[in-house]
């Protein structure tokens, strides 16, 4: 029910804002985006964050399952390539994260919904900026409609 | 005269024949006659007697690979769960293939679900499976009641009908595109090989569909898989599908719900086709059984595409090469990430 509500409100509503769901790995874009909070670098407050021990843990079951699951954007964020705790769980992620892209692109969820950037621990004004940028995309895209599971279309269903 | 598919057959009833007879291999994994005009029976074959019911024909859509690591299993002597496993050689079996099935063998021994020693593979170059489909449609509205196959045409006969059609035209599209038509791993050849096919671009389709605008490949896909019934076909016809519990049938998390709600058929096809990414081979099993006629090859072809083109790599072709997502380089392309000067997005 909840799940409907906010879906007629987030159509009424002309100052809709995005709910973008930011997978950030804990070693180097969760503690980027700490650095961004504790030097006061403003960014818009659309993104709620999920802490993945690396980038490569992000599936893509995780991340179509946020989009499903009603996020208007997502943001997928690690280590910059040969700073990855793990050696090189960012490298596999990069190759898995390209390919689901275009595939995702071919489909024709929209581009601009699903983001990946690279951000370390130091870079917490670029985590700002990567934000800003994304959300900026998510709201000239507007609402997601495609890929996502809402309570009016399984009744209708 | 006897024509390419009569020779072909009773050139595997003598090779399956000498292989079980001298205990080379336990079984033999092939195709028996179908009872419908245009089909054929998978078919294990354990005894030397038994194998003369073999056949070959262009009706062999489904892809024996899929059946191959159960099989294998299915021969070992029985043993509990947690029992040391055998030392010792064990049994092998024979597998009929073509370039495609063999390239998932290939694809099977690099994932450790099959041990190269243990099979047998009987190469035969593939000319082509037959769309059941496309004859059907060909003869709209008009039952068929028997296919015979020359060596170029079809003859179709029907209650009040005879009428002869070329083969090729009938040809499946994902063999129509093929260009490695040869097995890649020979144990008993069958037949004369098939030379790689030159096709300029195997992946017109796929540009076809690329070349659209977003909103127009959205309607393509909410239209082409808008009438899945969820029945699994495809992934059950998939030598690459052997995970014990599949994504689909997870319930916690449940990534994907099982109605016939339009976001989960389409997370459900979206998924299956990104798990095959670098290991599909386009053999189109997964299109022949599918009871809707949904072209679900077109999203593992764009993945192979995006395969073949950024990491230069076919499935199955390199058996000493990892698969490409098992590997990575570090100048691997990544102009899609968000925040790397010349990327795709940057500014956009």
């Amino acid at each position: 029910m909840t799940n409907q509500t906010s879906e007629t409100s987030k159509t009424s509503q002309t100052n809709w804002e995005p709910k973008i769901i930011a997978f950030l790995c804990n070693w180097c874009s969760y503690a980027g985006a700490d650095l961004a909070g504790v030097s006061r670098f403003q960014y818009p407050p659309n993104i709620r964050i999920v802490r993945v021990p690396c980038s490569g843990r992000v599936s893509a079951n995780i991340l179509l399952s946020a989009l499903k699951s009603g996020a208007d954007g997502v943001l997928v964020s690690g280590c910059h390539p040969g700073d990855c705790h793990y050696i090189s769980g960012n490298y596999f992620a990069r190759r898995r994260f390209a390919l689901l892209n275009n595939l995702l692109d071919f489909v024709g969820i929209e581009p601009g919904r699903v983001h990946f950037s690279w951000v370390s621990a130091s870079e917490g004004e670029q985590f700002a900026e990567v934000v800003k940028k994304v959300t900026d995309k998510v709201k000239t895209l507007g609402p997601a409609t495609r890929l996502v599971k809402s309570i009016d279309t399984v009744q209708a269903a | 005269m006897p024509t390419i598919n009569e020779q072909l057959t009773e050139e595997i009833r003598v090779q399956a024949r000498k292989l079980l007879a001298d205990k080379t291999v336990a079984a033999v994994i092939g195709y028996t006659a179908g009872s419908l005009p245009m089909t054929v029976k998978p078919a294990v074959i354990r005894a030397a007697d038994d194998c003369g019911r073999l056949v070959w024909n262009s009706f062999c859509v489904l892809n024996l690979a899929n059946y191959l690591p159960e099989v294998l299993k299915s021969v070992e002597p029985p043993r509990g769960p947690r029992d040391p496993k055998p030392t010792g050689p064990l049994p092998k079996v024979a597998v009929m293939a073509t370039g495609c099935w063999s390239r998932n063998i290939v694809v099977q021994i690099q994932e450790h679900q099959v041990e190269r020693e243990r099979v047998v593979v009987m190469a035969i170059g593939s000319r082509g499976m037959v769309s059941r489909r496309k004859v059907e449609a060909h003869f709209s509205g008009r039952e068929i009641l028997a296919v015979t196959e020359l060596d170029h045409e079809l003859v179709v006969k029907g209650a009040d009908f005879t009428e002869t059609v070329n083969r090729w035209s009938m040809v499946r599209d994902n063999c129509q595109t093929c260009t490695h038509p040869d097995p890649v791993l020979v144990d008993v050849r069958i037949g004369a090989p098939a030379a790689d096919r030159k096709n300029p671009n195997p992946f017109k389709q796929v540009e076809m569909i690329e070349a659209r605008s977003t909103d127009e490949r959205w309607a393509w896909f909410s239209a082409e898989f808008s009438s899945c019934i969820r029945c699994y076909a495809c992934r059950n016809a998939c030598p690459l599908c052997y995970c014990p519990t599949c994504f689909v049938d997870d319930a916690r998390p449940q990534w994907v719900g099982k109605s016939l709600d339009a976001t989960d058929t389409g997370l459900f096809h979206v998924l299956r086709a990104y798990h095959c990414a670098g290991r599909c081979t386009d053999c189109g099993a997964c299109e022949s059984v599918c009871p809707m006629g949904i072209n679900m090859r077109m999203l593992t072809k764009k993945l192979n595409k995006d395969v073949l083109n950024l990491y230069g790599i076919e499935a199955g072709m390199q058996p000493d090469t990892p698969l490409p997502l098992t590997t990575y380089k570090p100048d691997d392309p990544q102009q899609f990430i968000v925040n790397e000067p010349g990327s795709a997005k940057e500014g956009a």
